[in-house]
């Protein structure tokens, strides 16, 4: 076995036991209405599985690294595998202080997701272009990647806080856009199985295309067409023709991967609600009830003050650094580099609505979860959609 | 304003909460609350304080936070709307045709955009603007906070009020047996808890972490360092930021950098795979670099040298400049920024007698520098009557240029042979028949091969604003760490002769681990158990006992 199959097996293993961690977790809840005891007993498995897939997953990351001769963080699959690491690892490292079982709960499962996302990328190891041949690649990355990782438990704590603190009897805002928060992440899990189908069934049509500067391309289509690129004309096709087509501006593949990532994940949604007969918000609910609210907040600011200063150094600090040596200049304004600056500008905001405003508790908890959408937003918009200087995903 | 005058006698100045000596509420509201608002120690903030002239008011306004804040979500959301469409500066067209292009690629949506300006937002007045209030916000509100917290910290007294103590968020009641033994044990304790304890009478003061209070503060201070740093770029001298195309063999004056010249040795384009390398590569399309690389050598003139002036060139060092490896020299940095492969610089043709195919001889024309006749010998000689690097056709009987790059080169040529002392015309074009304007020639040009060079083009930076920046980066970093990594916790203690104990904590963040540090000294030192004034009702049995207290984690899943 090469170590780059070793590499691909070890995060088999790390993703089975965030898996297994998450269950325990939920078991140690469930357990809590009982005795104490079984809390403790069922909480510690949960901790220790969480461990060994995080050394594991490690495993992976150091095997990569040892196999590709770079920090395996230079395209969509690697980077993104890292950042669910990262999290789990962030959530460890809170747990330790705090010792919030309920934090796992929601930390692993985001995590597994992340994680899921990240495979359905291509993950084969490839060689770096020029600008990102430089230590600074790994060291401006990875603290990046951590700095997010930290801000992102405050989103997890958030979660938990509002979960406990919503009223899911009574229609409101707060009900509302809680339960969507949960819908977009059915959609998650929609857009995995959806890539996950039709790469078993090893779909794939071909068609030509003009882009917006009028030239002729090509593009390969894994998802069945529901929308067509500008003038498209099929070299080779499936099952289906496009149902619409698009004008040049909009990418009508990446649409059509949106689309019925949505189609599925809502299949999914409706299925979960027909059969629970609840909201998933309810479902979840009756796991945080014993939740200490102040605690939880607490964590969650802990987090964004742990997090804010390790965001900094990696995301704008060493940045500009890297940035002077590769391209010249510290800051060009670049898309990635702007959702930078928002994600930071963000966050300082968010340190100023609580210091000053007293903004804590449940405000507190929906910023951190807009937090995490801009950070989520940086990590897949800016990517695939508002291309620029650091687009990894060009396919 | 008159200054206010405390129960204790002690004489604050107007606008002050708290009282500087012993603590008491100074204001109706303090009074009224339960637990008092710690920030800035309660300390006379100007702001808080004056707001009657236009200064006051101007004042006012940007040491508020919630306009520091109004401030960042603006600038934020301008940001983001910069990233809708590209930026001018990353829009593939030549400067005169980008307000074309994003019409043209963008529709109205995109035309609307570049001219609201939204295409350069980054360099629009009302976005620097923006970034400059901010700026002031951050010096006004550090000076009205920074500067009154810094003083109130600074003269802190052991002794306070019950009615300050009773106002913390902990506070604890209670008897003791003995008060000395009490007083001493907490000393002992929470200097073992590395607190800096002071001891005046009945009361003591156990304070750890202040510094972490001036974070906010160093920070804010980094920040404007950084700011100034990107505003100095704009005083002459600070930033140059040039570029030049070089072509391989050319040596060439660097633009910015008086007295210094370069010379392209080679470019070197290094792919990923076998499949092409250097010659054939197509400028970059998918194909995987993996390496760009020129390697120049560097001259300077000697001192007194005129300007422009490349004879007697002193050689300074050979570099082979890439991507991430710029060259440094004098405080500027050349870097590796495009090429430009396949340029022509040479053709070769032979004059040929049509008829027999034989050669009269070679010319070999430097493209970039052509010479006017090429004398062939035995009474045969070519003359270049017309040269365009890069034909464009013909306008008005003359052959027109493009460019000034050999793209496509074209020649009108005279050929003398002894057989032909006259001359014939011939107009050539690479890859086409050559014309013959004035009739039937004897003698053509046969093209006979050519050179190529590849170009490179680097970018001359120098920042003199670099080390400005860095200072501020690090100070901001420090500044954000301390803020953040530290806490500021107080302990105030009082236990009267009677064994009458009063107690309260106060910490600026986390009080998590505050609340680890007032379990063990209550337990060491016996104190009556504490409570948290903002506990909900619903959680204070449980948490009221030091008993569950450690037991927190585990109640509160």
């Amino acid at each position: 076995m090469s170590l780059i199959d070793i590499s691909g097996n070890l995060l088999f293993v790390a993703f089975i036991a965030y898996l297994v961690a998450t269950l325990l977790f939920g078991g140690s809840i469930k357990q809590s209405n009982a005795t104490g005891k079984n809390t403790d007993k069922w909480g510690k498995v949960a901790i220790i599985v969480t461990i060994i897939g995080l050394l594991s997953q490690l495993g992976y990351f150091i095997t990569r690294w040892v196999y590709s001769g770079h920090a395996p963080v230079s395209n969509m699959f690697e980077f993104t595998t890292a950042f669910g690491m990262f999290i789990v690892g962030a959530f460890v490292l809170i747990y330790f202080i705090y010792r919030v079982t309920a934090l796992g709960l929601v930390a692993l499962p985001v995590a597994i997701l992340i994680i899921a996302y990240a495979s359905m990328f291509p993950s084969e190891v490839s060689p770096l272009v020029p600008s990102l041949q430089s230590y600074w690649l790994t060291i401006h990355v990875i603290t990046a990647a951590l700095g997010q990782s930290i801000l992102a438990i405050s989103a997890v704590a958030g979660l938990i806080y509002l979960l406990k603190v919503v009223d899911l009897k009574k229609p409101s805002k707060q009900r509302f856009w809680l339960e969507a928060v949960m819908f977009f992440l059915v959609v998650v899990v929609g857009f995995v199985v959806a890539t996950s189908v039709f790469n078993m069934m090893d779909y794939d049509s071909t068609y030509t295309y003009l882009d917006k500067e009028g030239n002729e391309r090509q593009i390969d289509y894994n998802m069945p067409p529901l929308f067509g690129m500008n003038e498209y004309k099929a070299v080779e096709e499936h099952g289906m023709s496009p149902l619409v087509e698009m004008p040049a501006l909009i990418n009508a593949k990446k649409l059509t991967t949106v689309v019925w990532s949505l189609l599925v994940g809502s299949i999914i949604y409706l299925l979960i609600r027909l059969i629970a007969r609840r909201r998933i918000s309810a479902i979840f609910q009756p796991f945080v009830k014993r939740v200490n609210l102040q605690l939880v907040d607490e964590i969650g600011y802990r987090s964004v003050i742990i997090g804010f200063p390790v965001f900094t150094l990696g995301a704008l600090i060493f940045a500009m650094i890297w940035a002077q040596l590769a391209w010249s200049r510290f800051w060009g304004w670049d898309p990635k580099e702007v959702w930078a600056l928002i994600t930071w500008l963000f966050y300082a905001a968010f340190l100023h609505l609580r210091l000053s405003k007293g903004w804590e508790g449940e405000k507190s908890a929906w910023l951190a979860l807009i937090g995490f959408g801009i950070i989520l937003f940086n990590l897949i918009a800016v990517n695939l959609i508002l291309a620029g200087l650091h687009s990894y995903a060009s396919a | 304003m008159e200054n206010i005058i405390c129960a204790c006698g002690h004489s604050n100045p107007y606008g002050t909460k708290l009282c500087e000596k012993c603590g008491r509420p100074l204001t109706e509201e303090g009074k009224q609350t339960k637990v008092v608002d710690m920030r800035y120690d309660g300390t006379a903030i100007r702001s808080k304080t004056y707001n009657t002239t236009f200064v006051d008011k101007i004042w006012n306004f940007f040491s508020s936070v919630k306009v520091g804040i109004a401030l960042i979500i603006i600038t934020l959301v301008a940001a983001s709307i910069g990233t809708i469409l590209p930026q001018a500066i990353y829009v593939n067209a030549p400067e005169p045709s980008k307000a074309e292009y994003y019409e043209k690629v963008y529709g109205v949506l995109g035309k609307l955009y570049n001219n609201l300006g939204l295409s350069h937002l980054y360099n629009t007045w009302w976005f620097q603007i923006l970034v400059g209030m901010l700026a002031i916000s951050i010096i006004v509100a550090s000076l009205d906070r920074g500067l009154p917290l810094h003083k109130s910290l600074k003269n802190q007294r052991v002794k306070r009020h019950e009615s300050f103590m009773k106002r913390q968020r902990i506070i604890a009641e209670g008897q003791v047996p003995n008060a000395d033994e009490t007083l001493d044990k907490v000393e002992q304790k929470m200097s073992e808890l590395k607190y800096r304890v002071r001891r005046d009478g009945s009361a003591l003061l156990a304070e750890r972490g202040r510094f972490a209070r001036y974070g906010p503060y160093i920070n804010h201070v980094g920040l404007i360092i950084f700011l100034t740093g990107v505003m100095l770029r704009l005083v002459p001298g600070f930033y140059v930021d040039e570029t030049i195309w070089i072509r391989e063999g050319e040596t060439r004056a660097i633009p910015g950098m008086d007295g210094y010249f370069i010379k392209n040795n080679k470019f070197i384009l290094e792919t990923h795979g076998e499949k092409q390398q250097g010659g054939e590569a197509s400028q970059g399309v998918n194909v995987m670099a993996k390496n760009y690389q020129t390697d120049i050598t560097l001259y300077k003139q000697p001192e007194g040298a005129l300007p422009g002036d490349s004879d007697n060139l002193e050689k300074l060092r050979d570099y082979s400049i890439r991507v991430n490896h710029p060259l440094k020299e004098n405080g500027f940095a050349l870097y590796q920024m495009n090429y430009r492969l396949n340029e022509l610089r040479q053709m070769n043709f032979n004059l040929v007698n049509k008829a027999s195919e034989e050669s009269q001889g070679q010319i070999e024309i430097d493209l970039t520098n052509p010479k006017k006749q090429y004398d062939l010998g035995d009474g045969s000689s070519v003359q270049i009557l017309v040269y365009t690097p890069d034909f464009d056709g013909f306008e008005n009987g003359e052959p027109q240029t493009k460019t000034s790059i050999p793209n496509n080169p074209a020649f009108l040529f005279r050929m003398t042979t002894p057989e032909t002392p006259e001359g014939e015309v011939s107009f050539v074009e690479i890859r086409k028949p050559p014309l013959e304007p004035l009739g039937e020639n004897k003698y053509r040009m046969k093209f006979a091969g050519a050179e190529m060079r590849n170009s490179s083009n680097f970018t001359i930076r120098k920042d003199s604003t670099i080390p400005i920046l860095f200072v501020g980066g690090v100070i901001f970093m420090i500044g954000v760490v301390i803020g953040s990594y530290w806490n500021h916790r107080r302990l105030w203690l009082q236990v009267d002769p009677d064994g009458r104990v009063l107690m309260a904590a106060h910490v600026n963040k986390n009080m998590f681990s505050m609340k680890k540090d007032l379990d063990s000294v209550t337990t060491f030192a016996g104190l009556p158990p504490y409570r948290d004034q903002l506990d909900k009702p619903e959680d204070d049995n449980k948490s009221a006992k030091p008993g569950t207290k450690e037991k927190e984690g585990d109640n509160t899943l």
